[in-house]
């Protein structure tokens, strides 16, 4: 065990694919011997060479195009957007050509060597276009993998899985907690699973779901519903598709009360999504509406940023308004 | 620091523009319409083997799209796409590769897939999207793909090939296995990001990827005039600091020439090339397409004349490699062969139900398994109503 950061922890997980695999390859804006605009490539260009860790010209669509050709060709390509909010001009290249590679061709080609990995999420200050959450647009495109890790032990775990499974997937890193987040992660090789939802803690009284920065917003709200005699249960989904309908639906009906959290606005969020399958799934169970503790429906602002986050506080009270409705 | 920061140039001290059309552009032509050869060209290698299995390849792509436009026209067939007058550029180029090369295509390049061997009833299939076609009747007529022969399944969005194919061609360097990638695009898909994105990667990343421009004068209506306004698209391939050559694209020999020589390039020196072959999309852009609405019949006429595959028959019978009594034999072979397997084709079975769940990932995934079993209950309550898959439910 060693203590890391989490983008220490990317940087062993990166490390560690790339030695046990000749042909998986780094690459991105600013990727190459400068270790990414955050670090996390760090040193994998001294490690393996110019060849398998460089920089690429400003061109997402490039980049991810790029990408979809080295899968397809057999290769393992870890490709870095450098924020998140930077993705849009890949997006025809993910959704329609990533995610339907296998499935347009009938098997006979496929990219599930591809991993693209991601900064996102507010909370450093970065306005409209650095503080982005755009999983829920890629959550609506069958053939993708989408993976949000919480700590460094779970992003090590993560990344690893991701790399080696066999379908493209989207690895959304909270760039709040790259340096902030610390923990105890194995020096060895391990895998956590995709698809599978972590309950974090377990409670009674209502069922708290989450994913990436907003875990640590969760535990905040639940100690401060603890202090008010209200036991939560605090679930993280990690993988947001496929997501782990049955361990969510499993807790709801011991709960009997869902609330979700996510960063991105409430509008056609995430939290939608779960909501519809849980109240279809435990309908009779429910002893209060879904709640959805979100992110507003502007643009994500600057000057008001706290104000934008759907914090503890906002948590809490929404997890009070449920014990109490 | 890898380069130059800053290069010196000429200096000037008064304004001085470059002018957006002063990349002057040479075309290279060998074949002449009438089968003889210009004086002083440069011939590919070919001999009478390869140039029997080019004539051959021709005249199955020439038949095989006659007769599916015919089989639109009956209504056996939703859509089809020829490339009539243009196909000596995708066969000619793809003579030039070896067989492990991938070919990453637009959509109207089954001639180099039909070079490579894709076999007609394996046309037929996909065309008619049944349960024997390789992708499984997922994608709409033409977009054919085969891993056995090293041709990418084409994907309808225009232009996504292009990046890919720089990628695909840095794998392939990466593995030092002395192949390469060609990818074919035509003028109009040159004006998506992904062209200038793709060009930019393989040239920065120095991969060894032919980027094949058909030009053919027309991006479903609008016309090669209102989709740039540089030299064509070879003086792009000059910007992006690519090796570049334009090529009649009607002049079978100047297309493997040129495709043979950008080829050793690419492996040789782990470099893209870029080819633009001049030609005229004579037919529609697919049988959805009406061109009277948009050129007239006296452009096409002129277009004509300059057949690919009639100069081609004239240099083989000029070279004594072919002749009339073969040339009329071959084209009746090939129209009832044609006929024969759209009737094998039509008739098989459309892809089963179950079928429609599979590739989305690898494994499916709880959600799908659920929606396939909801699904077939559902089926099975209004079979009449879904008859594609009702009768082989399991």
């Amino acid at each position: 065990m060693a203590k890391m950061n989490l983008l220490q922890a990317i940087n062993n997980a990166l490390e560690i694919a790339m030695h046990e695999n000749d042909s998986a390859v780094c690459f991105g804006e600013d990727v190459g011997h400068f270790g990414g605009v955050f670090r996390a490539t760090s040193n994998l260009q001294e490690k393996f060479g110019k060849n398998r860790c460089f920089n690429t010209p400003l061109t997402e669509q490039g980049i991810m195009g790029f990408a979809n050709g080295l899968a397809a060709q057999g290769s393992v390509p870890i490709a870095e957007i450098q924020f998140a909010d930077y993705i849009f001009p890949a997006f025809d290249q993910i959704v329609n050509e990533s995610a339907k590679f296998r499935y347009r061709s009938g098997n006979e080609f496929n990219v599930g060597n591809l991993t693209i990995r991601t900064p996102y999420g507010g909370g450093i200050a970065g306005g409209l276009y650095h503080s982005q959450s755009p999983e829920a647009y890629f959550a609506h495109t069958p053939g993708l993998k989408i993976v949000v890790p919480r700590n460094p032990y779970q992003a090590k775990g993560l990344l690893l899985a991701a790399i080696r499974d066999k379908n493209p997937v989207i690895f959304f890193e909270p760039k709040k907690l790259y340096r902030a987040s610390t923990g105890e992660v194995p020096e060895e090789d391990y895998q956590l699973p995709l698809g599978k939802a972590e309950v974090v803690k377990a409670g009674t009284d209502i069922t708290l779901l989450g994913w990436g920065a907003q875990m640590e917003t969760l535990e905040k709200a639940a100690d401060m519903a603890q202090e008010k005699g209200v036991s939560c249960e605090l679930i993280d989904l990690r993988s947001i598709l496929p997501w782990d309908v049955e361990t969510v639906a499993a807790s709801v009906r011991k709960t009997g009360r869902l609330l979700i959290n996510h960063e991105a606005p409430l509008t056609g969020g995430f939290a939608g999504e779960i909501a519809a399958t849980i109240q279809d799934k435990c309908f009779l169970n429910l002893e209060s509406p879904i709640s959805r503790v979100c992110g507003l429906d502007t643009p994500f602002p600057l000057a008001q940023e706290k104000e934008y986050m759907p914090d503890e506080l906002k948590t809490f009270e929404a997890i009070m308004a449920s014990i109490n409705y | 620091m890898d380069a130059e920061m800053y290069q010196e140039g000429r200096s000037i001290h008064q304004v001085e523009f470059i002018d957006g059309h002063s990349v002057e552009i040479p075309i290279l032509k060998i074949l002449k319409q009438d089968g003889s050869i210009y004086a002083n060209a440069d011939l590919p290698e070919i001999d009478q083997e390869l140039a029997t299995k080019i004539y051959k390849t021709l005249a199955f792509h020439r038949v095989l799209d006659e007769r599916m436009v015919a089989s639109q026209r009956q209504g056996r067939l939703s859509f089809y796409m020829t490339a009539l007058g243009e196909e000596a550029a995708s066969v000619g180029s793809a003579a030039a590769l070896d067989d492990k090369d991938m070919i990453m295509a637009q959509y109207r390049e089954q001639g180099a897939l039909m070079f490579r061997g894709f076999r007609l009833e394996q046309f037929m299939n996909q065309m008619f999207s049944n349960e024997l076609d390789l992708g499984k009747g997922r994608q709409m007529p033409i977009h054919y793909g085969s891993q056995e022969l090293n041709y990418m399944t084409i994907s309808s969005p225009l232009g996504t090939q292009i990046p890919q194919a720089a990628g695909y061609a840095y794998g392939q360097k990466l593995k030092g296995n002395q192949t390469c990638t060609i990818c074919y695009f035509g003028e109009g898909a040159a004006s998506e990001g992904d062209f200038h994105a793709g060009l930019n990667m393989a040239a920065v990343h120095k991969a060894p990827v032919i980027f094949f421009c058909r030009n053919n004068g027309y991006a479903i209506s609008t016309p090669s005039s209102q989709q740039y306004m540089g030299n064509g698209i070879a003086s792009r391939g000059v910007g992006y600091g690519i090796k570049t050559i334009r090529v009649d694209g009607n002049d079978i020999l100047a297309v493997l020439k040129a495709t043979q020589a950008a080829r050793k390039h690419a492996i040789e020196n782990d470099a893209p090339v870029v080819i633009e072959a001049m030609s005229y999309r004579l037919g529609a852009h697919s049988t959805s397409d009406d061109p009277s609405g948009y050129r007239t019949k006296e452009e096409e006429a002129k277009y004509a004349e300059h057949d690919p595959i009639l100069r081609m028959k004239n240099w083989m019978i000029a070279q004594k490699w072919w002749d009339e009594e073969q040339e009329t034999a071959i084209f009746e072979r090939l129209r009832e062969d044609v006929l024969a397997a759209v009737k094998v084709a039509e008739v098989i079975d459309k892809p089963t139900l179950e079928s429609m769940f599979d590739d989305v990932y690898d494994v499916p995934t709880p959600q799908l398994n659920e929606q396939l079993a909801d699904l077939k209950e559902h089926i099975k309550k209004y079979p009449d109503a879904y008859p594609v898959t009702a009768g082989r439910l399991k």
